[in-house]
């Protein structure tokens, strides 16, 4: 008997809202189906109509868990436009704060991952422990979620010394809970035997569909932004490329538990190294004309915004690509095949942020009673042949 | 005053009023252990310690709007609850601990009365299966057939392990070998195997972590229960509640020497004896992540099944010896 289950928009394993639609033939997955469009918020086009220093803010809000990922996507393409640096301290607090992002994105991942298996209490000691960083960072920049510490040419507060005992205290302590998650993730019988095995995806699928972050790291593809492409400060840190070769849920997990202590580590070290010196520079209202693509290592995985600029103080042209959207194509890929009861695990494991990758327009076709996808260019093409006959009423002349 | 009396026995003490409290406490204790093992507090804010928490969403359940699904056999669908409700109840009955006599065999502690809980405490995973398979919808047949699934594995094992202390005792009456393991203390020892195996298939029949697959929020929604609400959702509950109660006693009674020492004393040995196998169970939960049905099934039949039947051996073993 195959029934089509649907998972979504509303359902108590995803936070945001999405559609998915799986066959099932027992407890098998036969087919799988993803649906977007549920949480699209219009901000690209509404960061046409805003300043820079306006658009920091916006862009910062498209995520509540990477919040500080795409505000300096956002901002690294804005200083390249406005060809301007951030002075060094500035940059060092800018990614020390990215690795702090990191570090609470992924102690979160490793919760709901946890709750997805059922393992409550995993998810309950995780959260716990982001709470020492969620603090730390409330402390560095006054908030929890949108920290607003990116300005274009640097950063809007500085540190001082109380803080960074602070922070290396906390990494002390948040160190040791992991290498203990490290060993619970690896060793913990009815937890390895519920993730390993489920969601598998081969190196070859992970390239091939263009997997990124955490997800492609697991299918033991050395692919991180900060050391293909190193930007910001990433050519100075020393850090290495977690990978594993499980290529399962698994492997999401340990790769994800490894950055974790990688970006213990980068923390120590940017700390300790901290140059003195201003923390932002004077920035110009307007950016040059002329486009930019800026790429960031988001905790997610590879985080790209395309900032056209033409010459005023507004940009006239956002795109946003987020890492979830990158990893849907790899997400059917793994759920083909797989149990009913891995679904949550599965799509939880590429760590979805819907909010972060709503930011195309797509239709559904209702009106024949079999929903269907149209393309915006199907949709064009359609126009085109419904007015291609119809005589034109009026003779209208476009003044150009 | 035989009406009377059998009216108190059956709706006071040790009938529903009686088992509904208890039962609540047990749910607040599981609750309790629950939480402090994830470093959380629980339930505090109703009643001293939070005590009244389970209480609190029983009432506030029952006076929740009740929806009977359009497509769903109706007639089924609402007599499930009270049906199962009852049926626990009634095996709650037969636990020897308040009414009975070792020489004189009575309505509640008879020969075969192991046999007769074994099989009450089927029932409900079959009113489960019912209630899922009546709510039609796509989230309670997958759970029900989950459920039905998982019966499968643990069935055999949970009345392989029960059974060879009775066998050991020579009896198929509760009482009677609560009893024999008073007298002697140290034969409870050979079926500490048995215990464990019990233990899990138990967690199993309850339906929690690791074994919460019927209703695993994540993957099925409520599962089973999708669909229920308001009053019979909260009989749904505290069935559950009070079949974890008649478990735990089963447990004790054949397992743990069961409860001697007269009216008084008899009811803190089940009380003290019932919490801790509680409490083992909610250490279980705490401890495990959540398995997948074919998992549970293999499991089942691949360890939990021989050990039972390993026990058995034991059991036989040792009768020949002593005898």
């Amino acid at each position: 008997m195959k029934v089509q289950i649907p998972i979504g928009p509303q359902h108590p394993a995803l936070k945001e809202p999405i559609s998915l639609r799986m066959t099932v033939d027992g407890e098998v997955i036969t087919d799988a189906d993803l649906r977007l469009g549920y949480n699209h918020r219009g901000v690209e086009k509404l960061a046409e109509e805003k300043t820079f220093i306006q658009n920091i803010y916006l862009t910062e809000r498209i995520c509540g868990i990477c919040s500080h990922s795409h505000a300096t996507t956002f901002v690294q393409g804005t200083e390249r436009l406005m060809e301007i640096e951030a002075p060094k301290r500035g940059q060092y607090i800018r990614y020390l704060v990215s690795e702090l992002e990191r570090i609470h994105s992924h102690l979160l991942w490793l919760g709901v991952a946890g709750h997805e298996a059922g393992f409550d209490s995993f998810f309950m000691y995780t959260w716990r422990d982001r709470e020492i960083v969620m603090d730390l960072l409330e402390m560095i920049s006054g908030n929890r979620v949108h920290y607003a510490i990116n300005t274009v040419g640097g950063v809007r507060r500085d540190l001082d010394d109380t803080q960074i005992t602070k922070i290396l205290e906390g990494m002390v302590t948040l160190r040791k809970r992991s290498e203990y998650y490290l060993m619970i993730g690896a060793n913990e019988p009815t937890f390895t035997a519920r993730l390993a095995n489920v969601g598998y995806l081969s190196k070859e699928d992970a390239i091939a569909l263009c997997a990124v972050g955490p997800t492609s790291r697991a299918s033991d593809v050395t692919r991180d932004v900060r050391k293909d492409d190193p930007y910001g400060v990433y050519a100075e840190v020393p850090f290495e490329v977690c990978t594993s070769d499980l290529c399962d849920v698994l492997g999401r997990t340990v790769v994800r538990i490894k950055e974790l202590l990688q970006s213990y580590n980068m923390i120590e070290f940017l700390l300790k190294n901290l140059p003195p010196g201003p923390v932002n520079v004077r920035a110009p209202r307007r950016a040059k004309p002329g486009e930019v693509v800026s790429l960031y290592e988001a905790p997610r995985g590879e985080n790209i915004h395309y900032i056209k600029s033409n010459g005023t103080d507004k940009p006239e042209r956002l795109k946003v690509r987020a890492p979830t959207l990158a990893n849907y194509a790899a997400t059917i890929k793994m759920l083909k095949k797989g149990f009913i009861a891995d679904i949550p695990l599965i799509f939880a494991a590429i760590d979805p942020c819907i909010c972060c990758a709503e930011r195309t327009v797509e239709l559904v076709d209702t009106r024949s009673g079999e929903e269907r996808i149209v393309r915006f260019s199907d949709l064009r093409r359609a126009a085109e042949v419904r007015y291609k006959n119809v005589t034109r009423k009026g003779n209208a002349v476009w003044p150009l | 005053m035989a009406v009377i009396r059998t009216l108190l026995y059956l709706l006071v003490y040790p009938g529903l009023l009686f088992l509904f409290v208890y039962s609540t406490f047990c749910e607040w204790f599981d609750r309790k252990v629950y939480a402090r093992l994830q470093n959380r507090m629980g339930p505090t804010h109703t009643g001293k310690w939070g005590l009244l928490q389970p209480v609190a969403d029983f009432i506030k359940l029952m006076s929740k709007e009740d929806i009977v699904p359009d497509l769903a056999d109706k007639r089924l669908f609402n007599a499930l609850p009270v049906f199962g409700l009852a049926i626990v109840s009634a095996a709650a009955m037969l636990l020897p601990v308040w009414n009975f006599d070792l020489a004189v065999p009575g309505p509640t502690s008879f020969a075969g009365d192991i046999i007769v809980v074994l099989y009450m405490l089927s029932l409900p995973t079959l009113i489960f299966f019912l209630a899922g398979w009546a709510s039609t919808s796509f989230f309670s047949t997958i759970g029900a057939t989950r459920v039905l699934t998982m019966l499968f594995g643990y069935e055999v094992p949970l009345f392989l392990s029960v059974l060879s202390p009775a066998l050991l005792a020579g009896s198929w009456r509760l009482a009677e070998i609560a009893h024999f393991y008073q007298q002697k203390p140290l034969l409870i020892l050979p079926n500490l195997l048995g215990f464990v195996v019990a233990l899990i298939a138990v967690q199993a029949k309850l339906e929690r972590t690791p074994f919460d697959i019927p209703h695993a929020e994540t993957e099925v929604v409520g599962g089973t229960f999708t669909e229920y609400s308001g009053k019979k959702l909260a009989f749904f509950r505290l069935m559950t509640d009070i079949e974890m109660v008649v478990s735990a006693g089963l447990l004790a009674a054949v397992f743990l020497a069961g409860f001697p020492g007269g009216a008084l004393l008899g009811f803190a040995n089940f009380v003290v004896k019932t919490l801790f196998i509680i409490f083992l169970l909610s250490l279980m939960r705490a401890l495990t992540s959540r398995i997948r049905v074919d998992q549970v099934v293999s499991f089942a039949w691949k360890y939990l099944a021989p050990l039972a039947v390993l026990q058995l051996l034991i059991v036989i073993l040792i009768k020949g010896f002593l005898s």
